[in-house]
């Protein structure tokens, strides 16, 4: 039924018996788009000018809604003087001596809020470097210095009258000698970095329906694959009888492999249908025996014991000695998953060179090289189309490469007969580990008879998320996994005497990092607690914070901004009868940027409770596209929301609870808070937008909830009655 | 074999009865516009319109469509239809966009009965489609400026 042409730069156009509806599933493939790329100006890995007008900008960042391929073409853009209208942004290969994260050492992948740091320079030099080199061609067509040559919105011209565009000068620019070290521009003659509303690459797409996610991929004879995985975390299978699951009509062949057992179909619902026809039976004898029970009474224990030393100094002993007032309080965050709204899913397929995948890709270099594990192959025949991800929140950055891998077992347990669709269910998503950890915490506070900090002891259990994956050598050290303690580890606020321990229980439950990572709870149990000290100093929080961070301006910087913003210093507006209301603050710096969040919440007679204003503050150094930043601010409070009201993966005996929005509720419409937000003008370097906006909500909420009922909440999500 | 009319086409489609229609749009036809999210109307990304009304796909067998006219991301028109995908692409909603195409035909649908929505009106018709990248805030301000675009005050054109 389908027919499949070669168009020229776009690779395989599937057209299909499909009503006359020609353009539906257009499928990039690198490897045909490669070979029919036509000359232009590419003077770098980054950019490509075509004799057609048009700049194509590549990324090597996945774009997963926090709009790095906006941000990546802007900083490329500006240097280059392009008009933005004629960028577009391509996607990058899998290649990490051309596309490594520069802040990862010689990895390619996208993470840790990293993409605009890393790409600054780079991306500068390289849109400065076209620049030069289409100047060079102008100059040289013109016969006119190339110093009296102007640049703006993608033309070039001369005071003579001369112009041309940077089609006209594409092919002869090509010609000129690459420059070593292109001049870059003074930061005040931006023109597309800081402008308040460049419109976003990925919109059109995604607002009618074009863009492609990897579950929109359909290449020729492809079989939609749905896997059937065990209960429980740790167990094996023990044997299977797919009889019943072959009656299925779609199904086409049903094979085991490590990680469960595959149904392979035309389409996913005969999949579906065939993988719960499966009869399996399981070996649980290895499954993790704990529920969250059990793990929380177990993690209880080591609150008690002394654990790894995270940091120290001064003496701690001794300032609680010598306290006039103790505050101590233990903290529970649940597990989360990620649970993006596109179910985690790969496609792939094997010919004579290798092996090519279309993914949401986070991790090129890791996954490229666990898949040719799988087949024996070099990671360098492994190819990647990185498509679009519907979100990830960390989830597609796994260092086990969970699901490419899972992948690539049933192409080569189906001998790469077909090309195979990965889909995992919503189900399959949410129970699929690789979670934030379960941890605890206990932190305790010595105030001197002025309310004045003397000694902070923080302990944290849960699991570490780096330990046993290639990323230990750099973020474990001994036996403190640093993403477990991040923000408290460095805890901002002045103290002489501060400790910090850890303990990082190993068990079989996967974990991942999930938005925001350490932060996610160390955010929560510093902010609160310091809320708490500042009560009982009986002073006003932002006041009592701002007195401790003298040595940090940046944290001083959004919590003043946030502070006028939110009207701080005036009464918050009474509630209707019955009501109470209340305001809190919450200050994180994480990935370099500092953000600040005041939360208003309404907490009614039934202990129900609406955040009903949010102002957020943030200094991220050199703002690249303001409107993003909003954005990512706006999303990061609705995505830390969710975790601070509503989300937790709890286990029974090593089988996950949950299954579906029905049992994981994330936050919806009808409780997102008004937001606004503030940008610091900053001339720092540039640093990231994902994550920072998580950290600081939850905590602002819970201080807000203080504020209003006197109610301190140490266990997340919420409970207020 | 069964018939379906899809965005004003007829296609004849030889599924299971119960195959969800979700499947069918995705995997027979190819209008992969309209998303999996749960597959338990549970999260709207499936959201198509049925007879002008918004309908979970994922929940929907086939055989249940019958002679509904079902329209996709790919076919909504209209003005109420412009207007929002004017207003989305103004406001720049979008961050990942998995769960755009169902938000927007949600509020399409709204803004055919109501084109003056309250904020109450709004996060009544779209509680239905979550959004995990929260672009919550957005999507109330875009169904204002949709309505204000239906109202003539701006325009409908999506901008290359
Ligand atoms: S996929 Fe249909 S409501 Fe979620
Ligand atoms: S835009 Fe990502 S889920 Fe809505």
């Amino acid at each position: 039924m389908d027919k499949t042409v070669e168009i020229s730069r776009r690779g395989l156009l599937k057209a299909g018996a499909l009503g006359g509806m020609l353009v539906v599933g257009f499928q990039w493939s690198g490897k045909a788009r490669a070979a029919a790329m036509p000359a232009s100006l590419a003077p770098n890995a980054f950019v490509r000018i075509a004799s057609d007008n048009s700049v194509t900008i590549i990324a090597k960042h996945l774009e997963m809604g926090q709009g790095s391929y906006t941000g990546l073409a802007t900083i490329l853009a500006e240097e280059l003087d392009a008009d933005w209208r004629q960028v577009m942004v391509e996607a990058a290969p899998a290649d990490a001596k051309r596309y490594n994260n520069l802040m990862w050492g010689p990895t390619q992948g996208t993470g840790g809020s990293s993409a605009m740091a890393n790409s600054w320079k780079q991306l500068r030099q390289a849109g400065a470097t076209a620049r030069a080199m289409l100047v060079a061609a102008a100059a040289q067509q013109w016969q006119v210095p190339a110093a009296e040559i102007a640049v703006a919105q993608g033309k070039l011209s001369h005071a003579s009258g001369k112009q041309a565009s940077f089609g006209d000068l594409a092919a002869l620019a090509a010609t000129m000698e690459v420059p070593k070290e292109p001049k870059l521009k003074d930061p005040k003659d931006f023109k597309l970095i800081g402008k308040q509303k460049l419109p976003r690459k990925d919109s059109k797409d995604k607002i009618t329906g074009r863009a492609q996610f990897t579950q929109d991929v359909n290449l020729p004879g492809m079989l939609t694959a749905v896997v059937a995985h065990p209960p429980r975390f740790g167990a094996k299978l023990k044997s299977f009888d797919a009889t019943t699951a072959k009656q299925v009509k779609g199904v086409v062949e049903v094979v085991a492999i490590p990680s469960g057992v595959a149904v392979l179909a035309h389409g996913f619902w005969a999949a579906k249908k065939g993988r719960d026809a499966l009869k399996l039976e399981w070996d649980e004898t290895a499954a993790v025996p704990q529920g969250t029970p059990e793990l929380v009474a177990q993690y209880r224990a080591l609150l008690d014991q002394p654990g790894a030393v995270a940091s120290k100094t001064g003496d701690v002993v001794g300032a609680f000695k010598g306290a006039a007032k103790v505050l101590k309080a233990d903290y529970y965050f649940p597990y989360l998953a990620h649970a993006a709204m596109e179910p985690l899913n790969c496609v792939m397929r094997q010919d004579k060179d290798g092996v090519e995948v279309w993914n949401g890709e986070q991790m090129q270099t890791v996954d490229q090289a666990m898949i040719a594990s799988v087949f024996g192959i070099k990671p360098e025949q492994v190819s990647i189309n990185m498509l679009y991800a519907g979100g990830s929140f960390g989830r597609r950055a796994n260092p086990a490469s969970d699901y490419p891998m899972e992948c690539a077992h049933i192409v080569k347990a189906t001998a790469g007969r077909h090309p195979v669709k990965l889909v995992w269910t919503r189900e399959d998503d949410m129970r699929g580990g690789y979670y934030r950890p379960l941890y605890l915490h206990r932190v305790e506070v010595a105030l001197d008879a002025g309310g004045q900090l003397l000694g902070w002891r923080q302990r944290v259990v849960g699991q570490s998320i780096m330990t046993g994956t290639p990323f230990e050598a750099f973020g474990v050290k001994d036996g403190v996994d640093a993403t477990s303690v991040e923000g408290a580890s460095d805890l901002p606020y002045a103290v002489a005497n501060l400790q910090v321990d850890l303990h990082s229980p190993r068990l079989g439950v996967p974990v991942l990092w999930w938005r925001s990572v350490g932060h996610t709870h160390t955010g929560y149990a510093v902010e609160t607690m310091i809320d708490e000290a500042a009560k009982a100093a009986g002073r006003d929080p932002v006041a009592y914070r701002l007195a401790l961070l003298d040595k940090h301006p940046r944290h001083a910087g959004v919590l003043k901004l946030v502070a006028e913003k939110a009207g701080w210093n005036q009464p918050l507006k009474a509630g209707k009868k019955g009501e109470k209301r209340g305001r809190g603050v919450a200050v994180v710096e994480s990935f370099g940027t500092f953000v600040a969040e005041v939360a208003e919440v309404t907490v009614r007679p039934d202990g129900s409770y609406k955040v009903v204003r949010v102002v957020c503050a943030v200094d991220c150094g050199i703002a690249i596209n303001p409107d993003v930043i909003r954005a990512q601010m706006e999303g990061g409070i609705g995505f830390g929301l969710s975790a601070a009201m509503h989300s937790a993966i709890t286990l029974k005996a090593g089988a996950v609870e949950q299954s579906n929005f029905h049992d994981y509720p994330v936050l919806r419409i009808g409780e997102m808070p008004r937001i606004e937000v503030h940008i610091l003008p900053s001339d720092a370097a540039p640093r990231g937008v994902g994550e920072p906006g998580v950290p600081p909500i939850a905590p602002a909420v819970a201080n807000a909830i203080a504020a209003a009922t006197g109610k301190r909440l140490y266990d997340l999500p919420f409970k207020l009655s | 074999m069964l018939k379906l009319s899809i965005n004003g086409k007829t296609h004849e489609v030889d599924a299971d009865a119960d195959t969800p229609l979700l499947w069918v749009l995705r995997d027979e036809l190819g209008y992969t516009g309209t998303k999996y999210g749960c597959g338990m109307a549970l999260c709207g990304a499936c959201a198509v319109l049925l007879n002008g009304q918004p309908t979970r796909s994922c929940s929907l067998p086939v055989s249940a469509v019958g002679k509904g006219k079902v329209t996709t991301i790919e076919g909504i028109s209209g003005a109420p239809a412009r207007a929002v995908q004017a207003a989305w692409q103004k406001l720049d909603v979008v961050q990942c966009g998995y769960c755009q195409s169902g938000q927007i035909v949600a509020a399409t649908a709204l803004l055919a009965q109501k084109p003056k929505p309250t904020n109450a009106d709004i996060d009544a018709a779209m509680s239905g489609n979550v959004c995990r990248c929260a672009t919550y805030h957005r999507i109330r301000a875009a169904i204002h400026e949709a309505s204000a675009i239906m109202a003539g005050k701006a325009s409908d054109k999506l901008e290359a």
